[in-house]
C-alpha cells in the first residue's frame, strides 16, 4: 500500500461519504453491500484473469449457481413435494450422472471403431430416453403439488451461512467441468464455452420449477445469523428506547442497523478474502501462476502442467464468485432468475477489474467498490442528470425519449469507461507489481 | 400410416423453419468466422452488430413507410437494407479506425481484442437501446405467405398443410445471393484473394506488397454487410429485440466452431448443423410420428426430446462436442 492507493481508497471513502451526506445514507449503505459484494466476485474473476490470464464472461452463471445453494439449503422444506416425488428427481438425476460416467468409461475403454461408435450412441440414446423415463413424472409429481405456492422440493432449512460455502463448491463443480472441457485449447473457447454455460445456468433457473420455482421466483429465504429483521427491531424496547435517547427515528435506524450489519460481515468476509488472496499471489503458487500467464511455453518447459493448474486457478476463482453469488441471495431474500443478466453480472464485474488493475488484489477491491457506485449512483440520479441536460428542449417525444432512456445510458458509459482504460491505462488504477 | 401427410408435416414444421434460420446463422457465423481470419480474434460483438445494423435499416424502414413508400409484396426493409449496410461499415470501419487499429499496430494477444471487442459490445448495445429501445419491434410488411397451409392443402387434398412464410423464402434467396456473391469475390477478385493470403499468413502476404489497412476496412464493410442482412432476415422471420441478438452470439459462435473457426465453407456448414439440431431438437414429434405408427400405438406424449426454452443449451451442446472430439471443427479452422 503505498500513498497514491492510500488516496484513491481516501477518495472512494469519501464518494460514499458524500452520497450519504447529500442524499441519504440507507442509499449509501446500500451501495456499499452491493459494492463489497462485486469486490469479492472482482477478487474472484481477478484470479482467474489478473492472475492466470483466464478469458470467463461467464460470471453470471456462478453468481446465480450460489445464488441456488442459498434456496437449497436454507429455503423451508416442502415435505409434500419430496414424498411426492424427491426420491425419483433424485433417482432419475443420479441416473443421469451414471449414464455419462459410463459412457465416458466404454469410449475410453474401448477400440476406436464402428464397435465403438455403435456402442456409445446405444448407450447415450438409451441412457437419455431412460432418464427421461424415470425423471419426468416425478418431475410432474413434484410440480403438481401446490403450484401456486410450492411446486418445487424446498431445501434443507438450514441457517442461511452455511449456504455460502455450498455456493462456492456448487460454482467450483461447474467450472471444474467446463474448465476440463475447453481450457488446453484456443484462449477464446474458455471465454465461448463460459459464456453458453451461464446462459444455460439461467434457462435451468427459470425452467426447472421443482428446483427452485422457477420464474415463479423463491421469496422469504432467512436471513444471515446476526442480522435482525426490521420488524422486529422496531418492536425491541431496547432498540426503541436507544433511538429515543439520540432522538433517531425507529423506522430509518431500524433499516440503516441491518444494512450496516450486512455491510459489516460483507466487509469482514472480503477481508478474509483479500488476505488470502494476497497470500497466494506473494507465494511460490502466485509467482508460477504469473509466470504461466506472461509465457506458457517456458512455464511449461520448466515442467509446469499448465492445463492443471488453470484449471485450479479457474475453480478456486469461480468458487469466490460463487460464494459473493450465495452472499448476494441471501441478502436480498429471495432468487428470482429473471434478473440475472449478463451485462451485470459478468461484463459489469470485467470492469471492476480492468478499471481497479487487472493482477492487484486491492485494484479489484478498489474497482468493485467504485464502479458499484456508479452503477448504482447512476441509477437513482439518471433521470434527474437527464432532466436537468434536456432541461432547455421544448416538451416532445424526444424529450420524452431521452429521459425514458437514461437507465441505457449505463450500458454505453461503461462500455466507453472500458474503452478508454484499456487504451489509455490498461493497467487499471492500481497496477500490478 | 400415413407416410405423404407425415412428410408434409416434417417439411412444415422443421425443415422450412429451420431452413430458415439456419441461413440466418450462416450469415452470421461467415462475419464471426471471417474477423477470426483476418483480424484473429473472436468479435464478442457481432451479436450487437447484427442489432445496430437492423435498427438503422428499421428507423429507415419506417420512414419510407411514411413516406408512402412500399416494395410490392415484399418487405419495404429490403429497400432500406443498403442503408443499413452503409451506416453500420461507417461505424465499423470507424470503430476499428479508433479502437481496434492501436491493439492491432501492437500486435496485442488474441485475449486483449476480446476484452476490446466486450467493450465495443457495451458501446454498441448502448447506442441501440438507447435510440430504439428495449422493446420488440416487428417491422415486416408486403405479402406475408408464399404458400398459405389452406392453399397447400386445397392443391393437395392432404390433411395436413405446408405454409411458406415469405421473410422464409426471401431469407433463402438472399442468403444465397449474399454466399455466391461472398465466395466469388474472395476466389476471384484481386482483394479477395490478398484477403485470403492475409489470413492465411500475415507476414508472407505484407511481404508481397499488401496493404494490411485495405484488407482490414474491406474485411469490415463486408463483415458489416454480412452482419445488417443477418439481423434484418432474422428480424423479419421473427422480430426484433436487442437482448434476442445478443443471445444470438452463442449459436453464432457454436456455428462458427462447428465449422472450423476462420474457414467460410465452415460457417455456413456450421450454421446449418447448428439451427436443425436445435430444431430436431426442441420440435414436439407427436404429430409426425402419429403419423407413421399404426393408430394403437400413436403417442400420448409430445415426444419432444428438450423443451424449446433449452435451445440454447442445443448449440452449447454441439459446442462441447466439437470442442472434446474435433477442436478444429468439420472444416480445419484454424488451430484448435
Amino acid at each position: 500500500m503505498n500513498k497514491r492507493n492510500l488516496i484513491l481508497f481516501g477518495l472512494l471513502v469519501m464518494l460514499y461519504v458524500a452520497t450519504g451526506y447529500f442524499q441519504s445514507w440507507n442509499l449509501a449503505l446500500n451501495i456499499l453491500t452491493v459494492g463489497l459484494l462485486s469486490s469479492i466476485m472482482a477478487l474472484g474473476v481477478n484470479m482467474q484473469w489478473g492472475y492466470a490470464g483466464l478469458f470467463n464472461t461467464g460470471i453470471m452463471g456462478f453468481v446465480a449457481l450460489g445464488g441456488l445453494a442459498v434456496v437449497l439449503t436454507s429455503s423451508a422444506p416442502v415435505p409434500e413435494g419430496w414424498a411426492a416425488g424427491g426420491w425419483g428427481v433424485m433417482a432419475g438425476l443420479a441416473f443421469g450422472v451414471l449414464v455419462i460416467a459410463v459412457s465416458t468409461f466404454t469410449y475410453k475403454h474401448l477400440d476406436k471403431g464402428r464397435t465403438r461408435n455403435i456402442v456409445m450412441f446405444v448407450l447415450l440414446v438409451g441412457g437419455f430416453f431412460a432418464y427421461r423415463a424415470i425423471f419426468d413424472p416425478a418431475v410432474d409429481a413434484v410440480e403438481s403439488f401446490n403450484p401456486a405456492t410450492a411446486g418445487n422440493m424446498g431445501g434443507l432449512g438450514l441457517p442461511s451461512i452455511l449456504a455460502w460455502p455450498v455456493g462456492g463448491f456448487m460454482a467450483a463443480i461447474a467450472a471444474w467441468a467446463i474448465g476440463k472441457i475447453a481450457l488446453g485449447l484456443r484462449s477464446d473457447y474458455l471465454a465461448i464455452a463460459t459464456l453458453g454455460i451461464a446462459e444455460i445456468i439461467i434457462a435451468v433457473l427459470k425452467n426447472e420449477d421443482w428446483l427452485a420455482r422457477g420464474v415463479k421466483n423463491i421469496i422469504d429465504l432467512p436471513r444471515p445469523w446476526p442480522v435482525p429483521y426490521e420488524v422486529n427491531l422496531q418492536q425491541s424496547a431496547a432498540f426503541l428506547e436507544w433511538t429515543a435517547q439520540y432522538g433517531f427515528d425507529p423506522v430509518t435506524t431500524s433499516s440503516i442497523v441491518v444494512k450496516l450489519l450486512y455491510a459489516l460481515i460483507f466487509g469482514v468476509v472480503l477481508v478474509i478474502v483479500v488476505w488470502m488472496s494476497e497470500l497466494a499471489l506473494n507465494s511460490p503458487w502466485g509467482r508460477m501462476m504469473r509466470s504461466i500467464r506472461d509465457n506458457e511455453v517456458a512455464a511449461e518447459a520448466m515442467g509446469k502442467d499448465v492445463t492443471r493448474r488453470h484449471l485450479q486457478v479457474f475453480v478456486i476463482g469461480s468458487a469466490v464468485v460463487g460464494f459473493a453469488g450465495a452472499m448476494m441471495t441471501s441478502m436480498d431474500g429471495q432468487l428470482t432468475p429473471g434478473t440475472y443478466n449478463p451485462l451485470r453480472f459478468t461484463f459489469l464485474i470485467w470492469v471492476m477489474v480492468i478499471v481497479g488493475g487487472s493482477g492487484n488484489n486491492w485494484g479489484a477491491v478498489l474497482g468493485g467498490l467504485l464502479i458499484g457506485w456508479l452503477w448504482l449512483i447512476v441509477e437513482s440520479l439518471g433521470p434527474g442528470v437527464m432532466s436537468v441536460l434536456t432541461y432547455g428542449m421544448g416538451d416532445g417525444w424526444l424529450k420524452a425519449h431521452l429521459i425514458e432512456s437514461a437507465p441505457h445510458m449505463r450500458l454505453l458509459t461503461l462500455g466507453v469507461i472500458l474503452l478508454l482504460v484499456l487504451r489509455f491505462s490498461p493497467r487499471g488504477l492500481i497496477p500490478e507489481k | 400410416m400415413d407416410i405423404l401427410n407425415a412428410i408434409v408435416a416434417f417439411l412444415n414444421f422443421v425443415v422450412v423453419p429451420a431452413t430458415a434460420y439456419g441461413a440466418q446463422l450462416a450469415l452470421g457465423a461467415l462475419g464471426a468466422t471471417l474477423v477470426y481470419g483476418i483480424l484473429r480474434f473472436s468479435n464478442f460483438a457481432q451479436g450487437d452488430t447484427m442489432a445496430f445494423g437492423t435498427m438503422v435499416t428499421i428507423l429507415f424502414t419506417w420512414w419510407l413507410q411514411s413516406m408512402g413508400v412500399h416494395f410490392g409484396p415484399l418487405p419495404t426493409a429490403l429497400l432500406a437494407l443498403p442503408v443499413g449496410i452503409a451506416v453500420t461499415a461507417a461505424l465499423l470501419l470507424l470503430t476499428d479506425r479508433f479502437v481496434y487499429r492501436f491493439y492491432r499496430k501492437q500486435k496485442a494477444a488474441p485475449t486483449i481484442l476480446v476484452i476490446v471487442s466486450l467493450g465495443v459490445m457495451f458501446v454498441m448495445n448502448g447506442i441501440t437501446r438507447l435510440i430504439i429501445g428495449v422493446e420488440e419491434q416487428n417491422f415486416a410488411d408486403g405479402e406475408r405467405f408464399l404458400m398459405t397451409a389452406g392453399e397447400f392443402k386445397q392443391w393437395t387434398g392432404l390433411d395436413e398443410g405446408l405454409a411458406i412464410k415469405s421473410t422464409q423464402a426471401i431469407t433463402l434467396v438472399t442468403a444465397v445471393i449474399v454466399v455466391v456473391w461472398l465466395f466469388w469475390f474472395l476466389q476471384k477478385t484481386r482483394t479477395g484473394k490478398s484477403m485470403r493470403a492475409f489470413s492465411d499468413n500475415e507476414d508472407l502476404a505484407l511481404l508481397s506488397g499488401i496493404n494490411p489497412n485495405r484488407v482490414v476496412n474491406v474485411t469490415w464493410i463486408i463483415v458489416a454487410a454480412l452482419a445488417t442482412i443477418a439481423g434484418v432476415l432474422y428480424g423479419l422471420d421473427k422480430s426484433f429485440k436487442p437482448f434476442t441478438y445478443f443471445q444470438l452470439l452463442l449459436p453464432i459462435f457454436a456455428a462458427a466452431v462447428v465449422g472450423g473457426l476462420g474457414n467460410p465453407i465452415g460457417a455456413i456448414a456450421g450454421g446449418f448443423v447448428v439451427a436443425y439440431s436445435e430444431v430436431f431438437v426442441t420440435y414436439a414429434w407427436k404429430k409426425v410420428v402419429g403419423y407413421l405408427v399404426p393408430e394403437a400405438y400413436a403417442p400420448d406424449t409430445l415426444i419432444q426430446l428438450l423443451s424449446t426454452d433449452y435451445k440454447l443449451a442445443v448449440s452449447f451442446i454441439i459446442l462441447i462436442i466439437v470442442l472434446l472430439f474435433m477442436p478444429t471443427g468439420l472444416f480445419k479452422g484454424k488451430s484448435g
